[in-house]
């Protein structure tokens, strides 16, 4: 479903990405782990345009590397990026609104179905988001992308900052996308979910694919979790 | 007393409104663009002008909707093959080009109407006084002008609160970037925005050009006045705009009215000094400062609170 073939990118003059390939298939949930700094994020922002890409980087069989970031949405790609930008001064259920593209056409994921999930959310649908707790935020970008529909949705560091619990519910609400039958490229830092849910996991490392191979042979690869992942 | 009061109520409000028309394209544009546009008060002047050109042929009515129409044509063409091509290089880019535009709109002005004032009049329908105060007779154009700023204002508000495309533009005023990711066309949005923006300037270009001078340096000397709403309301911030336009315009409307000195004030106290170098400050009214009350606010404003009155950035 995506592919991303020797993607290069750069901040300024420092090369950030230097040759990440990987995919994604129809269904998938594909994790993307490694330390801070190792160019996670960037790749996913490369993805979606927000960094200039060089490479190819095709999306059911269309090349998107470097169109406008709402056509790639429109083909189905969602991005949750990790500084859950939440639309402060509108409430929970706008919010939610504005994740559908198009009022004619709503998706699958309606938002009776999003507020039933959520008893948080459904209980401040009417108040503005911005006094969301960090957890009730997370929440809300990953159900206003889901609104969408995408047939792939990454995203990143879900749990960065959260508490134990809410780490939990999150990795919830993500196996219920993926049983849903949604792709999933997962960037995190935190091993426990990304081994509990993913199909396959790729570990970055200086700006490239270090290894690739399913939650099972990353826990039997403790040379790659040591020079990699551990801190 | 009273009656000037009252006057001077009135008139302050319509003066506030019609800056409001003005500085809340402004402070949308700056929020969304990240750019001050030194241009908008030249579609001001367009609106005008525009008004006036099809007044003349075709009647009053056709132009209060033609020339904003125009105009936000205009504007939205200037965002969409200028802005957008020079935000690549920045934002000072950006304000030179504004700036630059601004120049080239006053002497394209001025080429085609010249330099001295134009004959546009308030239309035959609306030439009469619609009701009389005391002794001061209310002519029935500014009381037009006023309902057509608080209509003009109450669309504003429920298209921006009610309407779909309204909650799309309060969510890129924050995250641009999101509103993108989440499949809605930022670039369309913008264009309709600046579009929009211009063309209630020029909404009030058309009311005002008949009841103040329909000149080619309107724009100059309106300009200034409307960085300060945008500025002491807070950059951004519409409920702001609202606020610090309706103060300062009765700010100026009092300030014009008043003839009150420090003399006038502290006159029976005539302390020796007041007959020396000081008596120039010593004399001078009110009246006659009124001009630069706006900018004392502003002034005020920078001082003891930087964000604006109900700004949140620090920018």
């Amino acid at each position: 479903m995506l592919q991303v073939q020797d993607l290069h990118a750069y901040y300024g003059k420092s090369h950030i990405l230097q040759g990440v390939d990987l995919h994604i298939d129809g269904g998938e949930v594909v994790s993307l782990l490694g330390r801070n700094g190792v160019g996670r994020s960037t790749t996913v922002k490369a993805i979606m345009g927000e960094v200039p890409p060089h490479g190819t980087i095709t999306f059911k069989g269309t090349n998107i590397a470097g169109l406008p970031s709402f056509k790639i949405a429109h083909l189905g790609l969602g991005y949750v990026p990790e500084h859950r930008d939440i639309f402060p001064g509108l409430t929970v259920r706008q919010n939610l609104m504005l994740g559908i593209k198009d009022p004619r056409h709503p998706g699958k994921w309606k938002l009776d179905d999003m507020l039933g999930m959520f008893p948080n959310l459904a209980a401040r649908a009417d108040t503005a988001a911005g006094v969301l707790s960090g957890g009730e935020k997370q929440m809300l970008t990953i159900c206003r992308t889901l609104m969408g529909d995408p047939e792939l949705v990454m995203i990143d560091e879900p749990t960065e900052g959260l508490a134990p619990i809410i780490v939990q519910q999150v990795g919830d609400l993500i196996a219920e996308i993926a049983r849903r039958g949604v792709a999933i490229l997962l960037v995190e830092q935190k091993l426990s979910i990304a081994l509990r849910i993913s199909h396959r996991v790729y570990v970055m490392g200086h700006g490239r694919i270090v290894f690739e191979g399913t939650p099972a042979e990353l826990k039997a690869n403790d040379a790659v979790r040591r020079e990699w992942l551990e801190v | 007393m009273l009656e000037l009061i009252v006057i001077s109520t009135l008139n302050g409000v319509l003066y506030g409104m019609l800056l409001f028309l003005m500085a809340s394209g402004l402070t949308v544009i700056f929020s969304m663009l990240g750019v001050l546009n030194f241009a908008h008060a030249s579609f001001y002047m367009l609106g005008a002008f525009f008004g006036f050109q099809i007044s003349r042929w075709f009647g009053f009515w056709p132009a209060l909707i033609l020339a904003p129409l125009l105009a936000g044509a205009l504007g939205a063409a200037v965002e969409r093959y200028g802005l957008r091509h020079v935000h690549k290089n920045g934002h000072v880019a950006e304000l030179l080009f504004t700036f630059g535009l601004a120049f080239a709109i006053e002497e394209i002005v001025q080429i085609i109407w010249g330099k001295s004032p134009v004959d546009f009049r308030v239309p035959p329908l609306l030439d009469f006084p619609a009701f009389t105060l005391f002794s001061t007779n209310y002519p029935a154009f500014k009381i037009f002008m006023l309902v057509v700023s608080i209509v003009i204002f109450i669309g504003l508000l429920v298209v921006l609160k009610r309407t779909r495309i309204g909650l799309i533009v309060q969510a890129a005023l924050t995250h641009p970037h999101m509103v993108g990711h989440l499949g809605h066309n930022v670039g369309r949005i913008f264009m309709l925005v600046f579009g929009v923006g211009t063309a209630l300037a020029a909404v009030a270009g058309v009311i005002a050009g008949p009841a103040l001078v329909t000149q080619s340096n309107m724009a100059g000397l309106l300009g200034p006045i409307l960085f300060v709403v945008v500025v002491v309301g807070g950059l951004g911030s519409l409920p702001g705009a609202f606020i610090a336009s309706l103060l300062i315009g009765l700010v100026q409307t009092f300030a014009v009215s008043m003839n009150g000195s420090l003399a006038g004030a502290f006159g029976p106290l005539s302390p020796d000094y007041a007959a020396t170098w000081l008596s120039d400050i010593w004399n001078v009214t009110v009246a006659q400062i009124a001009p630069i009350m706006p900018y004392l606010l502003l002034v005020l404003i920078l001082i003891f609170r930087p964000m604006g009155l109900l700004g949140t950035r620090d920018t």
